[in-house]
């Protein structure tokens, strides 16, 4: 008998009697304003967030914050005077370990806990959010849902390879419980809720 | 070896230092404090613990069901499934993965299972050298210790005692304590690992039946760093991390990071379904004891965990024993319910490190009876004659001074007047009550005797 015939076997003759599955409760979600509530949950967490008219406005504000950045990445074409944009998915993902800052986008954003929800079709690799120093991600305010549950009925079932909620800097607290920002991955977030004109 | 040592044993040797005890108390209480914050925030968060524990249930009692689902649907993902009935057969698989891709060098990040499973002293056995990713982790690794809680492996050391590990290791200047500093140092050291290894391995924190993808929590963005810059990724994970759809992780998500250190969510909740192109994603199920733990009833229900280690958190001994007085890859009150099920013999003294409290059963997320569990495995222990011959003794004597009330009445006398009278002979080194308590004053009669006084 094989590993796998003899744990099936296993757990089905130890399994108890079938309990059913319960329906998801709808759950009390906050009545104040979702982006105010993502906002505050956000900044708590050690994000930046600025609400913005256009991505031009965001270039300015991230221009500003981030003078020394060398080497900048984008999905958005209209960073392409400052980024490069058009980065081939086939590209080798080590070839990013100098990226000083990525600019990319996220389907969605959850207020309870600031996290937004990037899949692998808004990514130039999928090592992008993780390896950049800095990361901005763009979405709209209209994007914002109360509770994870709500992200999840809106991702439902589609397709991906991969797929990621992002909520804050990379950070850790493994040294005597002090937090510092900036683990492995980026140091600092910054979101732009843009108005979509 | 500390095998030999039993729980009373190792927590006498981290309570020799007080105010580090004092210290690691108040750190976890900490966290514990955060925890309350985070869940009293949600109003209907009794509801929300309800729901994964029913979750829960429903995936322990069609587990069989939901595993083949899984593997069928993570195949057609294009991921490479393993099963593996024990540690041993766990990491034979992750090696001989490893060998035929002629890798000598893996970066891992955080999975209990492969501290269960023993697997960095198997590779390296093989010559295959592991690197732990996840700060504490590495810190603990340095230190050539197991991690002391699951959420926060290096929870009992000093930032002193990292400064010195990492300036025997990573070469920073002596006396460097500064947290900020010494992360930056693992942040740089750790990178070149990431970016040289070419196969990772993760843990699993939740797997998809629905979807055949499963879901890898970090603050540290380490899994992340591992298995995007890797050609090979091997995921470990224990057949009762199942849930049954996608749309559950909304429940779990939101009592994971919450009940763990009181944070609203994970900085990463990366959902692994396919590999990238070209590369390989592995996945290893292993059973190890938990399909047999399982036919348990009294005890099943532990199998419901999803590792935040609130349990471990609130409780007094743990918070005052340390983790690794529980000589078991998971420690705390949830450790001592888990580890008598593969090893009663080994694991005979962890049911007894509990005061029986029941805070433990109160923070846990998936409503796992801990407390119960904990006092139902002591009387298992017990009649299988794994128990401490002098707890049986005791136990005895007092079964039979409490059955006979005019024993009871004489024993009582002679306690109070021997600890009035001649207190060393109650407080000395050779009762362990003593340890670490002051006694109080005894009175002067028995609660029965005041009552017969003064009941007219």
């Amino acid at each position: 008998m094989s590993s796998r015939e003899q744990i099936l076997a296993s757990v089905a003759k130890n399994q108890p009697i079938p309990v059913a599955l319960p329906e998801i409760p709808i759950f009390s979600s906050e009545k104040s304003d979702l982006v105010e509530k993502f906002t505050t949950v956000a900044v708590g967490i050690g994000s930046k967030v600025f609400r913005v008219n256009s991505l031009k406005e965001a270039k300015q504000i991230l221009l500003k914050e981030h003078k020394a950045s060398k080497r900048i990445i984008s999905t958005f074409p209209q960073f392409s005077d400052v980024a490069e944009v058009s980065i081939v998915p086939s590209t080798d993902p080590h070839t990013m370990e100098d990226v000083d800052l990525a600019i990319l986008e996220a389907h969605l954003g959850v207020a309870e806990n600031s996290a937004l929800w990037v899949t692998e079709e808004l990514l130039p690799m999928r090592v992008t959010p993780f390896i950049c120093q800095h990361l901005a991600l763009v979405v709209s305010p209209k994007a914002i849902l109360p509770l994870m549950h709500h992200a999840y009925e809106q991702i439902g079932m589609k397709d991906y390879g991969f797929g990621v909620f992002i909520a804050g800097p990379s950070k850790t607290a493994d040294i005597e419980q002090s937090l510092v920002l900036g683990a492995h991955g980026p140091r600092t977030l910054t979101i732009f809720l843009l108005e979509e004109q | 070896m500390s095998e030999l040592k039993d729980h009373a044993a190792l927590a006498e040797n981290f309570n020799a230092d007080e105010l580090r005890v004092n210290w690691h108390d108040e750190t976890l209480w900490f966290i514990r404090q955060k925890r309350d914050r985070s869940a009293h925030a949600i109003p209907d968060w009794e509801l929300l613990r309800e729901t994964a524990s029913q979750i829960k249930h429903n995936v322990l009692s069609n587990l069989s069901e939901y595993l083949e689902q899984f593997e069928a649907n993570a195949k057609a993902n294009g991921v490479i499934v393993h099963w593996a009935v024990d540690a041993r057969e766990h990491n034979q698989i992750v090696h001989g993965i490893l060998k035929k891709h002629g890798v000598k060098e893996m970066v891992k990040s955080k999975s209990m299972l492969t501290e269960e499973c023993h697997l960095n002293d198997y590779l390296a056995e093989n010559g295959i050298e592991v690197i732990d990713s996840d700060l504490g982790e590495r810190i603990v690794q340095l230190a050539k210790e197991p991690p002391s809680h699951i959420v926060l492996p290096s929870i009992h050391k000093k930032k002193e005692e990292v400064g010195e590990l990492f300036h025997k290791h990573l070469g920073t200047a002596p006396g460097v304590s500064d947290p900020q500093v010494l992360t930056e140092t693992a942040r740089q050291h750790l990178r070149e690992k990431f970016l040289t290894r070419r196969a990772a391995l993760t843990g699993v924190n939740f797997a998809i039946a629905e979807t055949g993808e499963f879901v890898v929590c970090t603050n540290e963005g380490n899994a992340d760093m591992g298995a995007h810059l890797a050609d090979v990724h091997i995921a470990s994970m224990g057949i009762e991390k199942l849930i049954p759809q996608r749309k559950h992780l909304g429940v779990f998500l939101r009592l994971l990071a919450r009940s763990a250190t009181g944070q609203p969510i994970t900085t990463y909740s990366s959902h692994f379904k396919k590999p990238r192109k070209g590369h390989e994603m592995h996945l290893v199920l292993v059973d190890n004891g938990r399909s047999i733990h399982l036919g348990r009833e009294d005890f099943r229900n532990s199998l419901k965990c999803i590792r935040c280690g609130a349990c471990m958190n609130t409780c007094p001994v743990y918070r005052r024993s340390g983790g690794h007085s529980y000589h078991n890859a998971v420690a705390g009150p949830i450790g001592a319910i888990l580890a008598p099920n593969f090893d009663m013999k080994k694991a005979a003294d962890l049911p007894f490190a509990s005061t029986l409290c029941g805070s433990c059963s109160n923070v846990c997320p998936v409503k796992i009876d801990i407390h119960n569990q904990l006092y139902k495995w002591r009387q298992v222990i017990v009649q299988e004659g794994y128990a401490d011959s002098k707890k049986t003794l005791g136990m005895k004597a007092m079964t039979q001074t409490f059955a006979s009330p005019a024993t009871f009445r004489l024993a009582g006398k002679a306690g109070r007047w021997f600890m009035r009278n001649v207190p060393l002979a109650v407080s000395n080194k050779l009762n362990p009550w003593y340890k670490q308590r002051e006694m109080p004053v005894p009175p002067k009669e028995s609660f029965g005797e005041w009552y017969r006084k003064n009941r007219k």
